[in-house]
C-alpha cells in the first residue's frame, strides 16, 4: 500500500484529467460550443417571429376567398405556390419542398464524406464533398430565385386602402401582408442562406485541401467531421425555419 | 497542430536556463501577435485598465455637473472642445457619456478586462495545461476585442458624439437617427462596436470551455480544480449561450436602424410626422437585451467570487468553508441568471402575474449568493489571515456584495419596484453589487497574481493606501444615493434643479461628487504601483502566498509552456492549508498522500 514514492499514479477516472473525457478534440468539442451558442442566435429570431406573428392577427376567413391584406398575416401556401417555369400554377409549397430535399440530401453525401474519411478514402471523400458542394449551391440558387421572385411579386399583387396597386415585397412595402412579415422572411431566410454560404465555401475549402493530400498525411479526416457538424446544423436550423414559414 | 507547437519549446527549455526565453520568435510574434495565453491575459489586463480609467474619467465628467449644476467648467474646454458651450455641459453629451460610462464599464473593462485577464492567464496555470487548446483562436479573440475598442474610441471623437441612448440603447430612441444627437453615427459605432466584442466574446469561450475540459492535467477531476477555474468555467457558459443573443438583437437593431425594416419600431411621430414603420413591438428588444443583461451582470460578478474565494482561503490559511456548495451555489446562480431577465422591465406594462413569476425566481438568488457569503464569512472566521493586498480586497468585496445584494432583494419585489425603478435607488444597489464589488475583484486577481504575471511583487502600503481610499470613497459616493433614489430621484437626468422636491439635495449631490473624485484619484495610486512594480518591484519568488495550486510550482516568470520539465500531476483538492499535523501550513496540489503521512485524515489513508 504505501509504497511512499512521487511516481505513484494519481486518479485516472473519466474526469479525473489527462485525457479527453467527452471522448471528442478540442476542436471537435470547440464546434459542438459555437455550434450551441449559434443555436440560440437562431432561437432568439425564431422567437422574434413567433412574437411578431402572435402580435398581428391570423385570416379568419374562408381560404378560397385569402387575398393578401396588411389586415393579417398571409397563409404560408397562398404566398409560396410558384415554381420555376409553371408561371400562374399553383403550387403550394412545392418549390420550397424540393429545396429542403435538396438540403436534406446534402446532408446525407456529407455523412457519407465523414464516414469515407473515417475510411481514410481519400477518393470517396473528393467524390461525397464535391456531391455536398452540389447540393448546396444548388440550395443556395433556388433560394436566389425564390428570393427574386418574393422581391418581384405574383401577378395579382395587394390593393391598396387608396386603391393603388403594390407588387412584390422589400424591407418596407410588402404586398403579401403586413411588412414586417417581408422583414422576418427576408432576415432569417437571409441569415440562413448566409450560413449555408459560410458552409458552401467551408466545403470548398476542405475539398482542396483533400485533393491536396493534407488530411492524408496528417493521417485523419477530422476536419470534415467538424465541417460536417456545421453542415448538419445548418440544414437543421432550417427544418426549424421551414416549420415556422411556410408550415405553420 | 497546437501540441507540435508546445513540444518544440519544451525542448528550447530543456536546452536553456528556465529563467531566459531565447525562442526563435521576434518581436511582433512575442509581444504583440502572440499566441501565449499569458501575453495575452496581459494584453487584455492592459486593454482593461486603459478602459477603466477613461470610463472613469466621463464618470468624473458627469459628476462635476450632478454635483455642482450652477459652475461653469471652462477649464474643461482644452479636453472637451465643443461639448462645453459656455461653460455648460452639452446635455446631450451628458447622455453620451452616461452611456459610454456604462458600456465601457460593463462590457470592456469588467467583461473583456477581467474575463479576459484571468480566464486567459490563469486557467492553463491551475488547470496544469501548456497553453489554451486554441491559441490562434485566443489571440483572434484579443484582437476582435481590440478592433472593437478602436471603434467604440473613435466614436468619441464624432461631431455628433458617442451612442447616447443608454447603455441599453432600447429602441426606439436608438434606431431613430433623428431622436437624439447621439443615435446617430455614434450609434451605428457602437451596434458595430459590440458585434466584435461578440465575436470576440464567442472566440474567448469556447476556447475556455474546451480548456476546462479537455486540458486538465492528471489528476485534476472536476472537484480538486479550484474555485477560480469553476467560476471561470461557468461564465464562459453563460457568456457562450447569452451574447449570441444579443447579438440577434443588435442584428435587428441595425437593419432598422439603416435598412427601413420595422422589428422594433410601430407607429411613432418625430416632430408632428408620422413614421412608415407599424408592428414592430419596442418591448421585444428589451426581453431580447435583457435576456443577455442578466446573465451578463453574473459575467461580470462570477470570476470575482472565484477569485476572491481562492484569496481569501490562501490568506486565512484555512480550507475554504464549503467547497462542494460554493459550486453549487456557482451552478444555481448561473442557472437562475437565465430566467429572472423580466425583472428589469416590471414597468412596461407586463402582465403583473408574469411579474410575480420574475419576482419570484429573481428572489431565489439570494439564497445561492447566501451561500456564498456565509461560505466566505466561515472560511474567515478564526483564521490565520494575513492582511496582503489582495486578502483587503478580497474583504471589501464580500462587504460590498453584502452591501449591495441587499438592496437587490429590495428591488426584486415588483411593487417596491415599480417606486424606485430608474432611480439613483438602483444605480447604487449595481454599483455596489456588481461595479465596485467586480472592481475589488479584478484587483484582489491584480495583487495576487501580479508575481506570477511579472515576476515581481507590487508594493504593499501603496496597495494599503490605495484600498483604504477606494473602499471609503465607494461607500461615500453609493451610500447616499440610496437616499437620493428613495426619494425618487431620477437617472439620466442632466439637470434636477428645475425641481423643488429635490432641491434639497444639492449638498448631497456635492458630497457625492466630492467621494467619486477622491476615488478616482486614488486609482492613479494603482496605476503608479502597477508601472512601478512592472519594472521596479520586489522580484518575486516561485510561491510568494505559500499557496496551493498549480501556477505557484511554475518558475517566477513562467516561460512558454509553463512548465520548463514534464507537467505536474495533482493528487488532492486546492485548500488543505492550516491542515493538523503536517509540516507547513499549506501542502500544494501536487503533493501525494503517501508523502503527507502525518496529515492524513482516515479515509485519506486508502490514497496513500
Amino acid at each position: 500500500m504505501s509504497t511512499s514514492t512521487t511516481l505513484e499514479a494519481p486518479n485516472s477516472g473519466t474526469w479525473d484529467g489527462g485525457n479527453e473525457p467527452l471522448k471528442a478534440s478540442y476542436g471537435k468539442l470547440m464546434m459542438w460550443f459555437f455550434l450551441l451558442s449559434d443555436a440560440f442566435t437562431f432561437g432568439a429570431l425564431l422567437i422574434v417571429y413567433g412574437l411578431s406573428r402572435h402580435k398581428h392577427l391570423p385570416y379568419t376567413g374562408d381560404p378560397d376567398a385569402f387575398t393578401f391584406s396588411t389586415e393579417w398575416w398571409p397563409i404560408p401556401e397562398k404566398v409560396y405556390n410558384a415554381f420555376p417555369g409553371l408561371h400562374g400554377m399553383d403550387l403550394p409549397l412545392a418549390f420550397v419542398a424540393l429545396m429542403t430535399m435538396i438540403l436534406i440530401l446534402s446532408s446525407v453525401t456529407m455523412v457519407l464524406a465523414v464516414e469515407a474519411g473515417h475510411r481514410m478514402d481519400k477518393n470517396d471523400v473528393q467524390k461525397w464533398l464535391l456531391w455536398t458542394i452540389l447540393f448546396g449551391s444548388i440550395f443556395l440558387g433556388c433560394q436566389a430565385w425564390e428570393w427574386a421572385h418574393f422581391i418581384s411579386g405574383d401577378d395579382t399583387g395587394m390593393v391598396l386602402s387608396d386603391g393603388t396597386q403594390i407588387f412584390g415585397a422589400n424591407l418596407t412595402v410588402n404586398q403579401y401582408g403586413p411588412p414586417l412579415f417581408a422583414d422576418l422572411f427576408f432576415f432569417i431566410t437571409g441569415f440562413h442562406g448566409t450560413h449555408v454560404f459560410s458552409g458552401v465555401v467551408l466545403l470548398v475549402m476542405i475539398f482542396i485541401n483533400t485533393v491536396n493530400g493534407v488530411y492524408h498525411k496528417r493521417g485523419h479526416y477530422e476536419m470534415v467531421e467538424k465541417v460536417g457538424l456545421y453542415w448538419h446544423f445548418v440544414d437543421l436550423v432550417w427544418v426549424f425555419v421551414f416549420t415556422f414559414f411556410y408550415l405553420i | 497542430m497546437s501540441s507540435a507547437d508546445i513540444s518544440i519549446h519544451k525542448d528550447v527549455h530543456h536546452a536553456h536556463d528556465e529563467h531566459d526565453h531565447h525562442h526563435d520568435q521576434n518581436f511582433f510574434e512575442k509581444y504583440i501577435f502572440s499566441q501565449d495565453h499569458k501575453v495575452i491575459g496581459k494584453q487584455f489586463l492592459f486593454m482593461g485598465i486603459l478602459w477603466a480609467f477613461i470610463g472613469g474619467f466621463l464618470s468624473i465628467l458627469f459628476r462635476l455637473q450632478l454635483g455642482w449644476p450652477e459652475a461653469t467648467f471652462t477649464f474643461l474646454e482644452p479636453i472637451l472642445g465643443g461639448w462645453i458651450e459656455n461653460g455648460k455641459l452639452n446635455p446631450e453629451f451628458y447622455l453620451a457619456m452616461v452611456t459610454m460610462h456604462g458600456t465601457i464599464m460593463v462590457f470592456f473593462v469588467l467583461t473583456a478586462g477581467l474575463s479576459g485577464t484571468f480566464f486567459n492567464f490563469l486557467i492553463p496555470l491551475q488547470i496544469g495545461a501548456r497553453d489554451m487548446a486554441s491559441g490562434f483562436m485566443n489571440m483572434l479573440s484579443f484582437w476582435f476585442f481590440f478592433l472593437a475598442s478602436v471603434i467604440l474610441f473613435i466614436s468619441l471623437f464624432l461631431d455628433s458624439g458617442p451612442a447616447g441612448g443608454g447603455w441599453t440603447v432600447y429602441p426606439p430612441l436608438s434606431a431613430l437617427p433623428q431622436a437624439i444627437e447621439g443615435s446617430k453615427s455614434g450609434m451605428t459605432l457602437w451596434l458595430i462596436a459590440m458585434a466584435l466584442f461578440i465575436v470576440s466574446q464567442l472566440l474567448g469561450g469556447v476556447n475556455y470551455i474546451t480548456t476546462v475540459i479537455n486540458l486538465r492535467t492528471k489528476g485534476m477531476s472536476m472537484t480538486k480544480m479550484p474555485l477560480t477555474i469553476w467560476s471561470f468555467f461557468l461564465t464562459a457558459i453563460l457568456g457562450l449561450l447569452s451574447f449570441p443573443v444579443l447579438f440577434s438583437a443588435a442584428l435587428l437593431l441595425i437593419f432598422d436602424r439603416s435598412f427601413g425594416t420595422s422589428f422594433y419600431l410601430s407607429d411613432i411621430y418625430i416632430a408632428g410626422e408620422a413614421l412608415a414603420n407599424t408592428g414592430g413591438s419596442p418591448i421585444l428588444f428589451q426581453h431580447l437585451f435583457w435576456f443577455l443583461g442578466h446573465p451578463e451582470v453574473y459575467i461580470v460578478i462570477l470570476p470575482s467570487f472565484g477569485m476572491v474565494s481562492e484569496v481569501i482561503s490562501t490568506n486565512a490559511r484555512k480550507p475554504i468553508f464549503g467547497y462542494r456548495a460554493m459550486i453549487g451555489s456557482l451552478l444555481g446562480i448561473a442557472l437562475l441568471s437565465f430566467v429572472v431577465w423580466a425583472h428589469h422591465m416590471f414597468v412596461t406594462g407586463m402582465n403583473p402575474f408574469l411579474g410575480s413569476v420574475f419576482m419570484f425566481l429573481t428572489l431565489i438568488i439570494a439564497v445561492p449568493s447566501a451561500v456564498k457569503v456565509f461560505n466566505w464569512l466561515a472560511t474567515l472566521w478564526r483564521g490565520n489571515i494575513r492582511f496582503t493586498a489582495a486578502m483587503m480586497f478580497s474583504i471589501g468585496f464580500v462587504s460590498l456584495f453584502i452591501a449591495g445584494g441587499l438592496t437587490g432583494i429590495i428591488l426584486g419585489n415588483s411593487s417596491l419596484d415599480i417606486h424606485l425603478h430608474d432611480t439613483y435607488f438602483v444605480i447604487a444597489h449595481f454599483h455596489l453589487v456588481m461595479g465596485a464589488a467586480a472592481f475589488f475583484g479584478m484587483f484582489t486577481g491584480v495583487y495576487h497574481w501580479f508575481p506570477k504575471m511579472f515576476g515581481r511583487m507590487m508594493d504593499e502600503k501603496l496597495g494599503y493606501i490605495h484600498f483604504w481610499l477606494t473602499f471609503v470613497a465607494v461607500y461615500l459616493v453609493f451610500m447616499p444615493m440610496h437616499y437620493l433614489g428613495i426619494a425618487g430621484f431620477p437617472r439620466r437626468y442632466y439637470s434636477w434643479t428645475t425641481f423643488d422636491s429635490f432641491s434639497m439635495f444639492g449638498d448631497l449631490n456635492a458630497f457625492i461628487s466630492i467621494a467619486a473624485i477622491i476615488g478616482f484619484g486614488a486609482q492613479f495610486i494603482f496605476l503608479f504601483n502597477f508601472i512601478y512594480s512592472i519594472f521596479k518591484g520586489r522580484r518575486a519568488s516561485m510561491n510568494p502566498w505559500h499557496s496551493n495550486t498549480l501556477e505557484w510550482t511554475t518558475p517566477p516568470l513562467p516561460g512558454h509552456g509553463n512548465w520548463p520539465g514534464e507537467i505536474p500531476a495533482v493528487y488532492r483538492w486546492p485548500y488543505d492549508y492550516s491542515k493538523p499535523g503536517a509540516a507547513e501550513d499549506y501542502i500544494p496540489q501536487t503533493v501525494p498522500f503517501s508523502e503527507t503521512q502525518s496529515s492524513n485524515l482516515p479515509h485519506e489513508k486508502d490514497l496513500e
